[in-house]
């Protein structure tokens, strides 16, 4: 755990560090603009882009104002069938849950597909330190988890990694022959990957979306990986944020390919599978025992505020990243938090803190280009305004920044008070002030000799 | 901006006692100091004549957050005050209201124009500037792929994150010159400004120029 008070130092660093990469610059433009062109193209799908978002934000607000009617809804009806659910108000209580099953099954072995929730609790390594094998079996997540690193995108996990960096890395660790291309990669990771899927006790999986009507859970992925996850091992183990629900499984027609087109341009992800139990009696094939963690977490607080209540629409198509310019020039670590970019900065200092994250919320310009993309109209920037006015208002931001806008405000209050001091005078104080602040790349702005004001007035008088 | 809309034959009124619409301390999240400064915005401008700013940022900051500003904390806009449809940003005035796109002005250069957050996401402004700019005598315009990217001054962003302020207008001034572009055109001055910073700095071959200043040029090379 990082000391108290330190985050916000440690982010200047790195950001400082990243910013000045030119190598992991031109990595992270150059995927991001194949996500952007993608994404271009894909969205051409939609006759209607504008109103398709206006409805995903009505369903997701329904969703949300009654999650309580819903995700009873959703227990019932999956547990009628053999599911089991498990509500874990904290991350120790999920895993705690996850390990109880594993132990319960003597698990040596458990595949995983990709779940950004595991990850928000330390599942793996609570795992690994029970003597249990982890093994990620999404290509990104496994590249990932062999150079030993978390998720550098919550939907592309190793989006910074050049090819010739994965072709290294799996020299150094699976003992490959150098410089192998992509799909002689993928060969490889496959055959390592076949053998665990055989071996595994226990599948754990992610959620896209949880269907209250129905009582089943969404999983949606392009390698197949997701469908062996679940279809080998005898246990299956899903895991979820509770806001992931949808009222109704035929809102699945507008939210897959919403989902498809802002993760990854698609008009629809290859394989999407809805699941609603354990293999029953008749059946051929499926796990034995299906669990599902509806995780909390911290949400319940945003849940509690009217205002960040919207953040909990998100569906983690990570669009808000792939267009933020802080999160491409910065790149995910930097954030050092489980959810990166425009929507990490958003519900972090929720879940997290808002004393040691509230920088995080700082760390924009305000540009607004998440807002803009995202899929069910969170507003993502006038939530971290709202964000930054709770700082405010808890009295976290410095003594200086405080006596700053008090003058300012005593400034701005009165004309007089604005108009003193001539343009030479307000260089001088610039100079002596912002110069640091304002780093050794930037000249320092100039002011003019006259002000508009006394140029306005000036001007009336000739007339 | 006075001279050009003088020519069009507006009546420009100016009261030297306004100051500011209050972003900066918005922005901050120092809603409170921000507010106080609204009020007297507001009292600053006859309520009947349309306001317009030079600036799509400040136009933005008071079309859509003064009714939040003013409601009591929650979520939502407010109630929408009479001020927020009074403001305009100085292209979309001249051509969404006065119907202008030509205002006889005369640029011999090649230019490119950056899309300022507030006036592009704020307002909604993407045409406007750019019908202008067509206009413009001798002016050649180059689009930017990247002419929508924040030029990265965002307010104390600047000086709080500064690296990453600064990488971001490195790229934009980079991709510019890349296109052979003397001017970065924009609406808002604190981009400008920005932009401008990092260009000094590094003594870069280009130059940034605001629209009203474009729009009143008349010299041919400014
Ligand atoms: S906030 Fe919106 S754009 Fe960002 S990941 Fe969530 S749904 Fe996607």
């Amino acid at each position: 755990m990082i000391a108290v008070g330190n985050r916000e130092q440690i982010f200047l660093k790195q950001s400082l560090e990243k910013s000045k990469d030119l190598a992991h610059r031109q990595k992270m433009n150059h995927a991001l603009k194949q996500s952007d062109d993608a994404f271009e193209k894909g969205k051409g799908q939609f006759s209607d882009l504008e109103l398709a978002r206006d409805w995903a934000n009505a369903i997701k607000r329904d969703a949300i104002m009654q999650l309580d009617t819903y995700l009873c809804e959703f227990e019932r009806k999956f547990t009628s069938r053999g599911g089991k659910v498990i509500w874990a108000q904290t991350a120790d209580q999920a895993v705690e849950a996850v390990k109880a099953i594993c132990s319960r099954h003597r698990a040596k072995t458990v595949v995983k597909s990709k779940s950004m929730v595991s990850e928000e609790i330390r599942l793996n390594q609570a795992l690994k330190d029970g003597g249990v094998e982890v093994v990620e079996t999404d290509l990104g997540e496994y590249i990932q988890q062999l150079a030993d690193e978390a998720p550098y995108h919550i939907v592309a996990p190793s989006l910074h990694k050049s090819k010739e960096e994965v072709a290294q890395l799996f020299v150094d660790k699976l003992g490959t022959e150098p410089e192998l291309r992509p799909d002689q990669l993928t060969q490889v990771a496959r055959k390592v990957l076949r053998k665990k899927f055989r071996e595994a006790e226990v599948g754990i999986t992610g959620v896209n979306f949880l269907l209250a009507d129905i009582g089943g859970m969404v999983l949606t992925e392009n390698e197949g990986n997701g469908r062996l996850t679940t279809g080998f091992p005898k246990v299956h183990i899903a895991l979820t944020g509770i806001e992931k629900i949808l009222p109704s499984v035929h809102q699945l027609s507008l939210f897959l390919p919403l989902l498809a087109t802002h993760a990854s341009g698609q008009h629809i992800t290859v394989y999407n599978a809805i699941l609603t139990g354990p293999r029953k009696a008749d059946e051929a094939d499926g796990p034995e025992e299906m669990y599902i963690i509806l995780l909390d977490n911290g949400r319940t607080n945003i849940l509690a505020d009217p205002t960040a209540r919207e953040s909990l629409y998100c569906i983690r198509c990570g669009a808000c990243l792939n267009v933020c310019p802080v999160y491409k020039n910065i790149g995910g670590h930097t954030y050092d938090t489980t959810y990166s970019g425009p929507i990490g900065s958003v519900i972090t200092p929720h879940l997290n803190g808002l004393k040691d994250n509230k920088h995080l919320s700082y760390a924009s310009s305000l540009c607004g280009s998440c807002t803009e993309v995202c899929p069910v109209r969170i507003p993502l920037h006038n939530l971290l305004l709202y964000n930054r006015q709770q700082s405010v208002a808890a009295g976290y931001n410095s003594g200086m920044e405080k006596v700053m806008f008090l003058t300012w405000k005593k400034m701005m209050l009165n004309r007089k008070l604005m108009n003193a001091g001539s343009g030479d005078v307000k260089n001088w104080v610039f100079k002596v002030f912002v110069s640091k602040i304002w780093g050794k790349d930037r000249e320092l702005p100039m002011f003019p000799k006259k002000n508009f004001s006394q140029q306005w007035k000036a001007r009336r008088q000739q007339k | 901006m006075v001279s050009i809309l003088e020519g069009l034959g507006c009546e420009v009124c100016y009261n030297p006692e306004q100051t500011c619409c209050g972003q900066p301390a918005f922005n901050a999240g120092f809603r409170n100091d921000c507010r106080a400064v609204a009020e007297k915005f507001i009292g600053d401008f006859n309520a009947a004549d349309p306001i317009v700013a030079p600036s799509g940022s400040c136009t933005g900051f008071v079309r859509n957050y003064y009714g939040q500003l003013f409601q009591e904390e929650g979520p939502g806009d407010g109630e929408i005050l009479p001020i927020q449809k009074q403001v305009y940003e100085f292209s979309e005035f001249l051509v969404d209201v006065l119907g202008v796109t030509n205002v006889g002005a005369a640029l011999h250069a090649k230019a490119t124009y950056h899309d300022a957050c507030g006036a592009l996401r704020e307002c909604g402004i993407k045409d406007a500037p750019r019908k202008l700019l067509q206009k413009v005598l001798g002016l050649e315009l180059v689009e930017a792929a990247d002419c929508e990217v924040c030029c990265g001054f965002g307010g104390t962003f600047a000086v709080k994150f500064e690296p990453i302020s600064t990488s971001m207008a490195e790229q934009k001034v980079v991709n510019a010159m890349k296109l052979g572009a003397e001017y970065i055109i924009s609406t808002d001055s604190s981009c400008l400004m920005q932009l401008d910073a990092y260009i000094r700095k590094h003594k870069c071959n280009i130059k940034v120029m605001h629209i009203a200043d474009v729009l009143a040029s008349r010299k041919g090379r400014h």
